[in-house]
Formats: structure tokens, sequence, C-alpha cells
């Protein structure tokens, strides 16, 4: 290959993931609908990893995000007949299960030894906790500076956020699919066009492209016209909505593009939006790869439905790893009835007047008491302004306590008010509020000399 | 002249943790000045008084026409400690863009700049 057709040359990571729960069709729909080099599903919240970990607790062989299964089987013949790649942090608390159970459905699919799964794992920090207390590593919350021994007992998930590094490794020994735990998002972009052109660990500009590719797509139609309040009204065709595709070149330059024929659009202003969404200070967005400069972007329209991005720098990484920590926090509930016209708020007020005063009166102890009144001022709250009366309001109060005992006695005071309190009350078939167990999130940072990640090929 | 923000810029929210954050950015190149000018730090903070507990942080990135605010304290703990229906501070965009500016009349009609509704 000449020097010029090496430049030129584009590799495409499609986005087919945004969140678990995200749509279904979306990864099929992405590698049918044109060509793709790359398929990236981001399946792993904030506290995700926590209600991964119980699932596990109660059956070793779970731990991992279910719905990655059927995405692969969605997405097999592609994989195995065209060799479009998949790279995916499904793997939860459990990334060799995970691939094992990919390995399971190739072969009820007839494509047995077709397939190499590369399991990332490392990330994991639970089992070495008390040995990284010890060490001096005190874990402390980004946010409050407290260490990590306040919470200890409670601790139910703790896992580092690893960067591509070990991704691209699976792929350059030659993984069709690739399962992780807690990688970052971006890494799961950002490792496919590390691999295809060779960009080293310190080539900060181009890993900074790739962080910023990345995050551009990891949120799925967020950046192609769902959620996009630029202009919605004519956004064409969401029920079709066409997810992200990077066009990436080797210079570090890449375009967000998505399948001809499907609905939704890119344009600059749909990518800027995605591009400050969960926003810290532009100048660092910090990962384990490289400190990406937001403020250095370009934007530029492509032609139609199509967003070239360039000029984007970096610098050097920092030498610690974030790490999510999930904690037992309490429990918590939340009730709600509608009130109707006419004083509709007023009415809903009294209730929540009458309630409150109950709670009192039984002596029942709450960390926190909320009340919203949705319909007029749950999304705003004081900045909210009414522009005459409302029709009908929703009355929505939630408690949250250390005590269990006192959420489920909540639980139970909400129903009798629709017939001892307020007039003009519905809204109650849902029967019972649910009392919750809270888990909670406890961001912190560990040297990332201590993270030794793992890469093993199955299949 | 009063100018609705709504009018002049489009706008993103997300969280971290109990931080909500809201990108906004303008809907014509040509008046990012002008919303980098009036949303300084005191008057969003002042628009955000008894909605967030904590303090603002602001950033500006001229390349896309936009700025960034950090609003701490904005939901109730957070994550799934919230009680709050916008847990996840979803909402905060379009809570900003209810500030309405006030512009000189003379710059207001050299950007183009549409009136608020009386």
């Amino acid at each position: 290959m000449s020097g010029t057709a090496a430049s030129n040359r584009i590799v495409r990571v499609a986005s087919g993931q945004g969140f678990w729960g995200d749509w279904l069709d979306a990864p099929r729909r992405q590698v049918e609908g044109g060509p793709v080099d790359y398929l990236m599903l981001d399946y792993l919240a904030e506290v995700t990893m926590s209600i991964l970990q119980k699932q596990k607790e109660r059956d070793p062989a779970m731990g991992y995000a279910r719905d990655f299964i059927g995405a692969m089987e969605s997405v097999l013949p592609a994989v195995v007949e065209r060799g479009v790649r998949v790279v995916a942090n499904a793997g939860g608390v459990n990334p060799t299960a995970c691939a094992q159970a990919v390995l399971e459905v190739a072969r009820q699919r007839g494509a047995a030894g077709k397939l190499k799964v590369g399991v990332v794992t490392g990330d994991d920090l639970l089992p070495r906790l008390d040995e990284l207390i010890a060490g001096g590593h005190p874990l402390a919350n980004m946010e409050t500076g407290e260490p990590l021994d306040v919470v200890r007992d409670r601790v139910l998930s703790a896992n580092a956020y690893i960067g591509s590094t070990p991704i691209v490794e699976a792929l350059a020994r030659g993984a069709n699919v690739v399962v992780t735990g807690r990688s970052t998002d971006t890494a799961l972009t950002m490792a496919p066009l590390r691999h295809e052109f060779g960009w080293a660990s310190d080539d900060w500009d181009r890993l900074a492209a790739g962080i910023i590719a990345g995050h551009i797509i990891e949120c799925g139609a967020q950046c192609s016209g769902g959620n996009c309040l630029y202009d919605w009204r004519n956004i064409p065709d969401l029920a079709n909505v066409g997810y992200p595709i990077v066009e990436a070149r080797a210079d570090g330059t890449f375009v967000v593009a998505k399948h001809p024929g499907t609905g939704g659009r890119i344009s600059v202003p749909s990518v800027t939006e995605q591009l400050v969404y969960e926003m810290g200070d532009p100048r660092s967005y910090i990962t384990p790869d490289v400190v990406a400069d937001f403020t250095s972007i370009r934007l530029a329209p492509d032609g139609e439905d199509r967003v070239r991005v360039f000029g984007i720098t970096g610098r050097p990484a920092t030498d610690k790893l974030k790490v999510s920590i999930a904690y037992r926090a309490g429990f918590k509930a939340v009730g709600s009835l509608v009130y109707a016209w006419p004083d509709a708020l007023e009415k809903a007020k009294a209730a929540d007047r009458v309630l409150r005063e109950r709670l009192d009166a039984m002596g029942l102890r709450f960390d926190q008491l909320l009340t919203e009144f949705v319909g007029v001022s749950a999304a705003h709250g004081p900045l909210a302004i009414s522009s005459g009366e409302a029709p009908e309001v929703q009355w929505r109060i939630g408690v949250r306590s250390s005590d269990r005992k006192a959420v489920e006695r909540f639980t139970r005071e909400i129903a009798p008010l629709v017939l001892n309190g307020p007039p003009t009350v519905t809204g109650f078939a849902g029967g019972r509020p649910k009392v919750e167990e809270i888990v909670a999130y406890w961001p912190a940072l560990v040297d990332k000399s201590v993270v030794r990640t793992d890469v093993e090929i199955l299949g | 002249m009063k100018v609705r923000l709504v009018d002049i810029a489009h706008a993103r929210s997300g969280d971290k943790g109990d931080t909500a954050n809201v990108g906004v950015i303008a809907l014509r190149p040509e008046w990012y000045g002008i919303i980098a000018e009036s949303l300084t730090l005191d008057r969003v903070a002042a628009h955000f008084a008894g909605v967030i507990d904590g303090g603002v942080e602001r950033f500006e990135l001229p390349n896309l026409n936009a700025l960034n605010f950090l609003l701490h304290g904005a939901l109730d703990g957070g994550g799934t400690l919230s009680l709050k229906t916008d847990a996840q501070g979803k909402v905060f965009s379009t809570a900003m863009l209810r500030m309405v500016l006030d512009v000189d009349d003379a710059r207001a009609r050299t950007l183009a700049l549409p009136a608020a509704p009386a």
C-alpha cells in the first residue's frame, strides 16, 4: 500500500448501544445498514457494576450484561462472515462468563471455532480492597475527601476504569469480539483506532482524537438526533433513527456519520450537544489514556448528516485511575397520587401537609423527605413559571432513611389519603410504593501502577 | 431590549454525582459573544439560587460557541441517593434557558437578536 493510500484509509467504528437498556435493534441495524469495521457497545453506567455484583452473588455464572448475548446473536452473521469486530464493556463483574456465553451462542448457531473472544480482566478491585487500603491507598471519595474506611463494610463492588491498552492487545491477538469489565466508555472506540492505525501510547493528539470520537458516539443516538433540543420538531424519522458511526483516518481526523436511509440527524448542533454532555473542565477531559482538550475541537459540516471533526489536541495521561465503588446506603421509596381540577395544586399541597403531619406523629426518622408537584415544578422547581391553573397535578413524595422500617411504614401511608385526604384524587392503581435498597456511588482515585490488567483469548 | 436565552441558544445537561453540568450553545456563531458576556458566574449563580445547594463553575468553549457550567449540589445527593424526578440533571438544560438577558438596543439590532415577547 502506498503512503497516500495508507493515510487515506478509513476505519469505521459504529455505536450500537449507549447504555444497558438501549434499543435492542440498534446493533443489528448498524452492521446491516452499510459498511462498518467495528461495532462498539457501551453497557455500563455508574451503578451498573453493583447490580451485576449482586447478580453474581446469587449465581456465580452471572454478573454481566445479558442484553449483550442477544445483541451478539443478532450480529453474529456479520461478525463471522464479514469480519466485523465487536468491542463491548458488557463483561461487568464477570467478563469470562460473558465471553463463554458468547461462545455458546456461536456454537448453537453453527459458528463453533469461528469466533475468538478476547477477555480483559483486572479492573475488579473488590478482592483487593483491604490489601490496597493497608498498602496506603485510602481510596478517598473524590467529592467529599472521606477515606473508604467510612463505608468499607458496606462496599458491594469496586472497579478501576481501565483504558484502551488491553483492548488493543486483544485485537492484536486476533479477537473478533472483545469483552471487558469496567473499561471507560471512550476506550471502546479508541482501541480499534489505535489497533488499526498503530498510534503510539504517547501520541497525545491522536489519542485525544480517539477519546473525543468515543465521547461523541458512546451515548448512541444522542449525537444523531435523539434527545436533541436544536430544531427538534424537524428532526426526521426518529422511529428509524440512525446510530452514529465514526469514519476515522490515521491522522486523527474523523467524520461522524450514519447509514443512508436512516432517521435522525447529524449536524454541527447535534454533535455539539453531545460534546457538552456530562462535561467537566473542557480543557482537561481526563482518561486513563490521555487528557483530552475539548477547547481544541473543530467541527465542520461535511455533507448531509455528516460532521467533520479535526484540530484535536491532548496532553499526557495522569498516573492515576478512577475507581468506581458502590456501597449500600440505606433505603428509599417514592409514592404519588394525582389530583384533578379544580384547585389541583392546592389539594396536592394539602395532601402533602396531611401526610407529613402523620409521619411526624409516628416519630419516623428520615434522612430526607422530598415533595414534587409533577406538572408544575418537578422539572424546574422555583424557576418554573405557572401560566394559569394546572388541570391536574401529580403529587410525588419520596423518603430516604437508614431505617428500613421507617421507609416501609411510609409506603403504607399514601393509599389511605385516597379516602381520608383531600378530594378528586386518583392515580393509585400501582399499589404501594416499593422499598428500594440504595446502592450509592463512591468515586475514588488509585495509582495506575497497582492495577494490573490481563488479556485472555477464548474460543 | 429583553432577549430570552431560549431564543438564542440551545443546551444539554447531564450529571456527575451531585453535580449537574449544563452546556449552553449559541444558535448562531455571532451570538456567542453576547451569551458569554451575559452568562457570568454571578448571574448564573443568582438564577439557580434556591434550586441548587452548592457553588457554580464556568468554562468557555469559543471553538464550539459554547459555555459549560457545573452546578454543584444540584441533585439531592445525585445518582441513586436522589429522590428527585430529575435525579440525573437531564432537564437543567432548559432551566438555564429560562434566563432573560438585557441587551443594549443598538447592539441587539446589529446582531439581529429576537426580542422577548412582551
